[in-house]
């Protein structure tokens, strides 16, 4: 069995002495595991970094088994965030939440493209907060999550709306929210396609936290969150 | 039966054999050797063992594997010039050591944050480098942190966790490595070296 494929790399573990299992998020085959032999080198380490995009070639005997790669970079993406706190975590926390979210080998063509966008607007550096939120909304839909946020869903359309059910993930508007609104989460504006402000970006993150550490995280066997995300959230708030 | 005769030889390679850099075959060669010089070098080598398994340890105040509870860094009055080098691991320091171009002392973390391994900020050793930061009278912090994600992650989290104590803070440049080819470099070594340039001095 093997193919070829090119992705981003979300994460990378030792395995032996001189060999890494990666990570890669991949176009045709999703997020997809593989041995890297000699991946701990002086010439493959600097390379297999987060969010680095790959050339891989996967190679294994039988289909089921965890195969091999062979891995040529294209670029990185490491080298213009790392004195940058803020967008260094927001690229340490795409990579541990793909890792931790996305089912492996399964392919997301059109999710993945949109990983690999947001990590480009990471590396560049424009537009790339509001990139991230809307990227958490999309991983929610993706993984069977996703907020209804087009309409109350006490009725009245979609006039006013201001707050999501904790629960069920709809909007809710101010008028139908009323004596619980105190139990609603908040629904910043930029996600009703507002102007991004830092505190807009806080609420949203809050928003989409609730889902994903309520919600998904439970499905997925209950495994606590990445901490890369957590610190990420720190850091927007600190800003 | 010859198994049974062989038993303590096959447990030694078996543990030699999972020793950094030896696998089955060259820990038979080494304890074979070993064997051979038995007066000249197994019998020192297993008292040595045995001594520095007994008196190993981290020095209370900075982490570096000493046989004394106060390493001799930490004890060198020399070394208190106010500058305090923080690294990952006991193999930083010492590689930092052999370069014999730092004069102060060191504080070792003992792992960077990292998503994957779940190493969050209470399993590295903050609140000692905290302590020492008053009671050594620490003017500058140098964060000698691998240019990786994970480590300069950590860098920066030290950075936002000092921030208050108005102690200075600097971090190793990055770019071309001492006798390195540009056509060889990775983007982002030359990238973060274009970045860092500095002026030629005439």
């Amino acid at each position: 069995m093997d193919w070829r494929d090119q992705g981003m790399l979300l994460a990378v573990r030792p395995h032996g002495e001189n060999s890494v299992i990666a990570e890669v998020f991949t176009r045709g085959h999703g997020r997809h595991l593989g041995v890297i032999r000699g991946g701990t080198s002086r010439k493959l380490a600097p390379i297999l970094q987060p969010g680095a995009q790959l050339d891989v070639a996967w190679r294994a005997r039988l289909e089921s088994h965890m195969g091999s790669f062979t891995a040529e970079p294209i670029r990185s993406r490491m080298a213009a965030v790392l004195n940058d706190p803020l967008r260094l975590s927001a690229l340490s926390s795409l990579c541990a939440t793909s890792a931790f979210c996305l089912p492996e080998r399964e392919s997301l063509p059109n999710f993945q493209a949109e990983t690999e966008a947001l990590a480009d607007a990471i590396h560049s550096g424009k537009g790339w907060l509001s990139a991230y939120i809307f990227w958490e909304l999309r991983l929610l839909e993706e993984t069977g999550f996703a907020l209804d946020l087009s309409a109350c869903a006490n009725g009245g359309g979609a006039n006013d709306l201001a707050y999501v059910s904790p629960r069920t993930g709809r909007a809710v508007s101010r008028m139908g929210a009323g004596e619980w609104a105190d139990r609603l989460l908040p629904l910043p504006e930029c996600l009703l396609g507002g102007p991004i402000t830092l505190d807009g970006a806080r609420a949203a993150l809050t928003l989409t936290g609730h889902f994903l550490t309520q919600h998904l995280a439970p499905s997925l066997g209950g495994r606590a969150f990445p901490a890369a995300r957590t610190r990420f959230v720190e850091q927007v708030a600190r800003a | 039966m010859a198994t049974d005769d062989l038993s303590d030889l096959n447990a030694l390679i078996e543990m030699m054999a999972k020793l950094p850099g030896l696998g089955p075959r060259s820990a038979r060669r080494a304890v074979l050797h070993l064997i051979k010089k038995r007066d000249t070098q197994m019998q020192p080598l297993s008292r040595m063992l045995t001594h520095v398994a007994e008196t190993a340890r981290a020095c209370l105040n900075c982490g570096n594997i000493s046989t004394l509870e106060v390493c001799s860094i930490c004890a060198s009055e020399k070394r208190a010039n106010g500058q305090i080098c923080v690294v990952e691991e006991v193999s930083d320091l010492w590689a930092m050591e052999r370069s014999g171009m730092f004069g102060g002392r060191y504080h070792v973390l003992g792992g960077t944050l990292s998503p994957l391994d779940d190493i969050g900020p209470e399993a590295l050793r903050m609140p000692r480098l905290k302590d020492r930061i008053t009671s050594e009278a620490v003017q500058e912090v140098i964060l000698a942190l691998n240019a990786t994600v994970d480590g300069q992650t950590t860098a920066h989290y030290i950075a936002g966790e000092l921030a208050h104590t108005g102690v200075a803070m600097t971090t190793l440049a990055q770019g071309v490595p001492i006798g390195g080819e540009l056509d060889y470099l990775d983007d982002g070594t030359i990238s973060a070296a274009l970045s860092a340039r500095k002026e030629m001095p005439r």
